[in-house]
């Protein structure tokens, strides 16, 4: 019975491509948090404000109407119309709602649909380095590699477009680009990403715009991928609702790309998804209708804590560059000594903060932790104080 | 300034300091633009929202409709003036509609609230008539919420 059993365990169930995936290196502080409490946390990636009130009712609004079915694959065209202005309204890009836009379940679907469609086995993709931490995943499982391009913080974490085209090879066939990024907070100028358009047009590459932290900017101005001159037919556009509208919980974004492309990403899209969530997409059209003055006043307040935490960090002698987008302040913790997951695991230990570190963003996110300012203004006081206590010790100080 | 006035207004017991990093302005000109603000009458007040009934001290408080006759030269102003004198008198606002001026007053007791509006009010030359509603219970008060709370999100401690 025992051999029976055990030649069951030997066998190999899951697939190499998905073993060799490195766990995500925030597990591992989950389990931590859960056996603790009184922790403050700046590890979330999330907005902490609740879904404005008029777009939770047009949702429930939807339910009471019996407005529980599949949509289109493509989402509903009332969506894909609002999605169509809303673009044309803030960065005048046109795209044709019935041929160029696919409602997604997030930009998290969006991003995996736009490596299926244009990986072939071992097609290389450049990614800025630290990057969100799903792009090297999500690569890995269309069967592309990820080539990873270095930003630093004496750079203030842009992406240059020397670097990306000093690492194209023939089997090079995409960029990602994801700014505002999480977990820096950098903002690219206008100027800097149409020099990347520029490489992209010489090699004839597609590039991916993760734009999901657009309308998260502070004193600057986003600029969308696709309103480059020359950019748009070669950019896949994704965006969302979770961050501008604190949506996160309701799973909607959207895919915009000229209708070859995009024909790819609905292939995939209808055989493994059908449409995204009805309910989203009603509460997603109401969002685009009314919910700009929301936006507005969620950024101003997102704006004071960013200040609060930038301010607070510097005064204890924390190496920050000033982060323009996105609500991640990501500061250097080097001094230290220790290594940003030593040091994220002593601080949540030692004082009950929980920050993200910079290592679970890739090789050059080491030495940082990330910390979210998306929570209360008393909150982000007291972890500076926490934080404050334990450097101090660090450094041999009395606390 | 606005963004002075917008984090204040949230919260008055902000220093001119924790304003100064929240609007990435110095210390010095936040008060002395706060200074200016009150000079100017554009900060008329730091008020606390309390909800009285939970601190165990009853008050009564009633919303008025009053209707009222112009007066040449002053429109309703003389009038409004009249009743905004009357520290009971919370609120004064001229309205459009079937009424002229809403009136809040807050007092001790039904009778006082009535004894107001009879002796009071109703005595005034230019007023024609008034309509009393008490309040029976106050949900909202300034954008404060008094019974229960707005939901908060229930995050996941970590997340990407």
């Amino acid at each position: 019975m025992a051999t029976s059993v055990g030649s069951v365990a030997n066998r190999n169930r899951v697939a190499k491509l998905v073993s060799s995936l490195p766990p995500s290196g925030i597990r591992k502080f989950f389990d931590l948090l859960a056996s603790l409490d009184n922790v403050i946390s700046l590890g979330v990636g999330e907005p902490d404000f609740v879904t404005p009130w008029h777009i939770r009712e047009a949702a429930m609004y939807g339910l009471e109407r019996g407005e529980t079915s599949y949509t289109s694959n493509y989402g509903l065209i009332e969506l894909r119309s609002e999605i169509a202005r809303h673009l044309e309204r803030l960065y005048q890009v046109s795209y044709d709602p019935r041929r160029e836009i696919l409602v997604t379940v997030g930009v998290s679907e969006g991003l995996d649909l736009a490596m299926r469609a244009i990986l072939d086995p071992g097609d290389e993709v450049l990614c800025p380095d630290p990057g969100y931490v799903s792009y090297r995943p999500c690569i890995q499982l269309a069967g592309g590699t990820v080539i990873p391009v270095p930003t630093s913080f004496a750079d203030d974490f842009k992406v240059r477009a020397e670097e990306i085209e000093a690492r194209i090879t023939p089997r090079t066939k995409a960029i990602l680009l994801g700014y505002p990024s999480n977990p820096t907070g950098a903002v690219l100028s206008r100027e800097e990403l149409a020099a990347i358009a520029r490489v992209a047009e010489r090699h004839d590459l597609i590039v991916v715009a993760d734009e999901i932290y657009d309308r998260l900017v502070y004193g600057v101005e986003h600029t969308c991928f696709s309103s480059l001159p020359g950019a748009r037919d070669r950019t896949i556009l994704l965006g969302g609702f979770s961050k501008a509208y604190a949506m996160t919980g309701w799973r909607v974004g959207y895919a915009c790309a000229r209708p070859e492309l995009l024909e790819a990403m609905m292939k995939i899209h209808q055989y493994t998804m059908l449409c995204a969530p009805v309910m989203a997409q009603l509460a997603a059209i109401e969002a685009l209708r009314y919910g700009e003055r929301d936006v507005q006043e969620m950024v101003d307040e997102y704006d004071r804590r960013r200040r609060v935490m930038l301010t607070g960090f510097r005064r204890l002698g924390l190496d920050c560059f000033e982060p323009r987008g996105a609500f991640y302040v990501f500061p250097s913790i080097a001094r230290t000594g220790l290594s940003s997951e030593a040091f994220a695991e002593r601080l949540l230990n030692e004082e009950r903060v929980a920050v993200v570190p910079g290592s679970a963003f890739g090789e050059r996110g080491e030495g940082h932790i990330r910390c979210c300012y998306a929570t209360s203004l008393a909150e982000i006081e007291e972890a500076i104080r926490r934080i404050s206590r334990f450097l101090a010790r660090l450094e041999g100080k009395d606390a | 300034m606005k963004q002075i006035l917008k984090a204040i207004e949230r919260n008055p017991r902000l220093t001119p300091a924790e304003i100064a990093v929240m609007t990435g302005q110095s210390e010095a000109d936040v008060a002395a633009a706060i200074a200016r603000a009150e000079q100017d009458r554009i900060i008329l007040g730091y008020r606390t929202v309390i909800n009285w009934e939970r601190a165990g001290e009853d008050e009564v408080a009633a919303l008025i409709e009053v209707r009222c006759a112009p007066q040449r030269e002053t429109g309703f102003d003389a009038v409004a003036q009249r009743i905004y004198r009357y520290p009971e008198v919370r609120s004064v606002w001229l309205v459009s509609g079937t009424f002229d001026l809403a009136v809040m007053v807050v007092a001790k007791s039904m009778r006082e609230v009535s004894l107001f509006v009879s002796e009071r009010l109703a005595t005034i030359d230019a007023v024609q008539g008034t309509a009393t509603y008490f309040i029976m219970k106050r949900y909202k008060e300034d954008g404060a919420i008094l019974d229960g709370d707005e939901p908060t999100a229930h995050r996941l401690a970590v997340t990407p």
